[in-house]
């Protein structure tokens, strides 16, 4: 906890100052910080961590530029049939779900791996991985099918929109499964250095990230009529 | 100044590397909760696609929509991605990304006249 972090100023005191209680208070890399065990940081918390849930903040700039676009030229459709024409909303549905349900998944791998349960947090990362790849699978599907209708990327402003927006979030999934089994692969080997339940966390957080992303996609690309 | 050796007392212990408090469950939630979470998820998405084929007024179906699609993205943040056991630091970090993407693009969209209905 932040609040547990105890600044002095001015005068330093020598490293390896001796201090009660079970936080250690040293002047490690320019600042103070609470010693914790395993981190040496200003905040007490783990930078890994910070800047994880700073690249995600960063992620949301991104997604609301490509939502932006896509909400501003989903009208201009013209010489290909209309969104509500092309959109499957049932298999769309499915896809969801199978995304909601490996944000379960992932959630459980991090809680097995906080209990230091290799053999479960494989488990669950595979299954995770299994999920996001059935997404991806649905989303290819259904990109071939708007081809096939005659929406290609460049037939118009809606194609090409529709496309940056489905086709980034689509990569993000993909770069996903790909930490997962990379994952999934050392914990196997055994191959492991560092603290792995913070390693799973993090991959965990930016796999709910593109979770929640496909939230607001779901309902504004596919569930809001043009 | 002084070098005297400073001493925290009546901290509680500090998880290792997220700041969590140690109270013998990592994140305040165990498995059978994140299953319940996942199911009132799955229930969210389900009403959402099923106000889709029902006749129901304009803005009665958007604002059913918004409130569905914020209730999910806030409840996997808070609950699957444990912003709400964890440092407010890592709420600020992303809290302060997406409210300044919404209203960047919320501004953005207004510059092109995306929210004044056409013929008006």
């Amino acid at each position: 906890m932040a609040d547990t972090v105890v600044h002095e100023e001015a005068t330093a005191p020598e490293p390896d100052t001796p201090v009660g209680g079970e936080h250690h208070i040293e002047f490690a890399s320019g600042g103070w910080a609470v010693d914790d065990g395993h981190h040496h940081t200003t905040t007490g918390l783990s930078n890994n961590k910070l800047a994880m849930w700073m690249f995600l903040g960063s992620e949301c700039l991104l997604f609301g530029g490509l939502i932006s676009t896509y909400m501003l030229y989903r009208g201009r459709h013209e010489g290909s049939p209309s969104p509500d024409q092309l959109y499957n909303i049932p298999l769309t549905s499915v896809s969801s779900f199978v995304l909601l349900m490996s944000s379960l998944t992932m959630v459980l791998a991090v809680s097995a791996a906080q209990r230091h349960d290799d053999r479960n947090t494989s488990t669950w990362l595979t299954v995770t991985a299994l999920l996001g790849a059935t997404f991806v699978g649905a989303q290819v599907f259904e990109f071939t099918h708007f081809v096939h209708e005659g929406l290609g990327f460049t037939t118009n402003l809606f194609g090409s929109s529709f496309f940056t927006l489905t086709g980034f979030h689509g990569v993000h999934v993909t770069v996903g499964i790909i930490m997962l089994m990379s994952l999934v692969a050392m914990i196997n080997r055994t191959q492991f250095h560092g603290n792995k339940a913070e390693v799973v966390e993090l991959i965990g957080l930016y796999w709910h990230f593109v979770d929640i992303v496909w939230i607001v996609i779901f309902t504004l690309v596919y569930l809001i009529p043009s | 100044m002084s070098t005297e050796p400073t001493t925290v007392d009546a901290v509680p212990e500090i998880d290792a590397y997220d700041g969590h408090v140690e109270d013998g469950h990592k994140h305040g939630m165990t498995d059978k909760e994140y299953v319940i979470v996942a199911f009132t998820l799955s229930l969210m998405t389900a009403a959402e696609v099923t106000l889709t084929y029902m006749s129901l007024p304009g803005w009665f179906f958007l604002t059913c929509l918004f409130v569905l699609m914020a209730l999910k993205f806030t409840t996997v943040v808070s609950r699957f991605m444990h912003l709400k056991f964890d440092n407010k630091i890592f709420s600020w970090l992303f809290y302060s990304g997406l409210i300044l993407a919404v209203f960047v693009y919320a501004a953005a969209l207004a510059t092109f006249k995306f929210f004044i209905p056409p013929g008006s």
